[in-house]
């Protein structure tokens, strides 16, 4: 199908682009496209108006400010896939990136774009709460700052109102000696993930310290697995031990019955990928 | 809703419109310009058929409106050959089988030459990597996958010829 008729705006600037998002009702941000275009296409999404950020030179960035890199709205997913900054220090983002879309939508998809679509099976929603990265919402005159954990309220849900920009992304270099893990299964790679889990952790006298798990695909939204991290903290990694774990959030975890795996198979995913992260994070840590 | 004036180069030549904001850069380029080489499977993304090369990269022509095409430069399929010429990708192509309705070829062209340009000897599993993202329904892939290796051998050999001049 086509898209339904909109009026279409090209600021230039971030401030000329805020001050439309203050004025008017049913304005939707262009950044990628590569949600929002295949929404319009469907009929699902039909914005009275667009407002496209393409034009927004300053937020194409990708830079190193003190112990933060910060990723501007505008920066695509293919220019953070191959930044050396982010394969320096953020080596999870890259790895992932192999299990997010394919090339020619990377090449246009922005992370900004992708946090505030928030599909329940998108991958980065995963990755930025266990890097506990911090949001920068923008609007006219002011902005706040918003943790990646509470940024996500559920299916295609978040904080962000409507006049409100995610500006900018900042994450936190992961100390030295961090170890991480990525796991996915999809039908496909480049696919939306079935189950994907993710993991970081540091090893102090042979014990599990500072352990963040999330998970995505599975429930309404990425999360944190809490109770996992409780359990390994301060103690020695071990089979049994992730085994363990793995058990528990497989029960925990409240899997709807999809067109991507009935709930009993979701469960299984999670109870077989979850030994699987922890042991390459803890084989990475050191 | 208003229409808005453009201007992008397509192949080589400038061309100016005057385009509803909601159309899409696969009609602009198939309807308006005439040039129906670019082909439409799916319309949400997935299927890669789509694929033109802007600004030297890679991009679903369906999930682009036209005039966010403003000063853009795009090569489409009918850019390739020059005169009656193919280019060496589309010659790897033909002599390799790499096509058989070739739907999805104007779309794996533009992928291949975005990979290439990168890429000048890319492993065969960078070219899978690269066209995973283009469906075909004919080939199985192998055929493709060594089409592009061709192609890639194809291109070295001109650079090469090119670069090193006869003392
Ligand atoms: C074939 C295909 C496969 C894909 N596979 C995956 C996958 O495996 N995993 C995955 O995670 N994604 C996948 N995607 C989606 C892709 O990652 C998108 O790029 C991403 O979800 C949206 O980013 P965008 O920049 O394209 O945003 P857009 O499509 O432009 O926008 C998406 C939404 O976010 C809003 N928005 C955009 N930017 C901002 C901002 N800065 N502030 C506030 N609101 C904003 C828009 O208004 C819109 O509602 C796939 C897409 C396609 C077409
Ligand atoms: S028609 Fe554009 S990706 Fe299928
Ligand atoms: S040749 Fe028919 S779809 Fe690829």
């Amino acid at each position: 199908m086509k898209p339904s008729a909109f009026q279409y705006e090209r600021p230039n600037d971030l401030h000329a682009a805020l001050g439309l998002l203050a004025s008017g009702d049913d304005t939707q941000i262009l950044a990628g496209g590569q949600s929002l275009v295949p929404m319009m296409n469907y009929r699902l999404a039909q914005p009275a108006r667009l407002v496209d950020i393409n034009q927004l030179s300053e937020l194409n960035y990708i830079r190193e400010d003190g112990d933060v890199i910060a990723i501007g709205a505008l920066a695509r997913h293919a220019a953070i896939k191959s930044s050396p900054l982010i394969l320096e220090h953020l080596p999870i983002m890259a790895e992932a990136y192999d299990w997010i879309a394919h090339a020619a939508v990377r090449n246009r998809g922005t992370l900004c774009g992708n946090l505030c679509h928030a599909d329940a099976a998108s991958e980065m929603p995963a990755i930025m709460q266990i890097l506990e990265a911090d949001l920068v919402l923008s609007k006219v005159g002011s902005s706040r700052t918003v943790p990646a954990r509470d940024f996500f309220i559920g299916i295609y849900e978040t904080v962000i109102t409507a006049d409100e920009m995610l500006t900018e992304v900042r994450i936190p270099k992961p100390l030295p000696g961090t170890g991480w893990g990525f796991e996915e299964v999809a039908m496909r790679r480049g696919d939306y993930a079935w189950c994907t889990i993710v993991a970081t952790l540091q090893i102090e006298d042979g014990k599990i310290t500072a352990p963040r798990i999330a998970m995505a695909g599975v429930e309404t939204s990425a999360a944190r697995l809490t109770a996992a991290e409780d359990a390994i903290v301060c103690q020695t990694p071990g089979a049994a031990l992730f085994v363990q774990v793995a058990d528990a959030a497989a029960q925990a975890a409240d899997p709807a019955d999809s067109a991507t795996g009935n709930a009993a198979y979701k469960r299984d995913l999670v109870r077989a990928l979850l030994p699987r992260v922890l042991n390459v994070a803890v084989s990475r840590a050191g | 809703m208003t229409k808005v004036s453009i201007e992008v180069n397509v192949n080589g030549r400038t061309r100016h419109a005057t385009v509803p904001p909601r159309m899409l850069l696969s009609d602009f380029i198939r309807h308006e310009l005439s040039l129906p080489g670019t082909h439409v499977g799916c319309e949400h993304g997935v299927c890669g058929s789509c694929n033109v090369v802007v600004d030297g990269r890679a991009v679903r022509s369906c999930l682009m409106f036209a005039v966010q095409a403003e000063g853009a430069e795009i090569t489409t399929v009918e850019g390739l050959a020059q005169g009656d010429d193919l280019h060496p990708i589309q010659q790897a192509f033909w002599e390799e089988h790499g096509l058989q309705c070739g739907f999805c070829t104007p779309g794996m062209l533009a992928t291949a030459q975005e990979l290439l340009a990168q890429n000048p000897d890319p492993s065969d599993d960078e070219i899978r990597e690269a066209i995973s993202g283009n469906l075909c329904r004919c080939t199985g892939y192998e055929f493709i996958i060594s089409a592009i290796r061709s192609a890639a051998a194809k291109l070295r050999e001109r650079e090469s010829e090119t670069t090193l001049q006869p003392v």
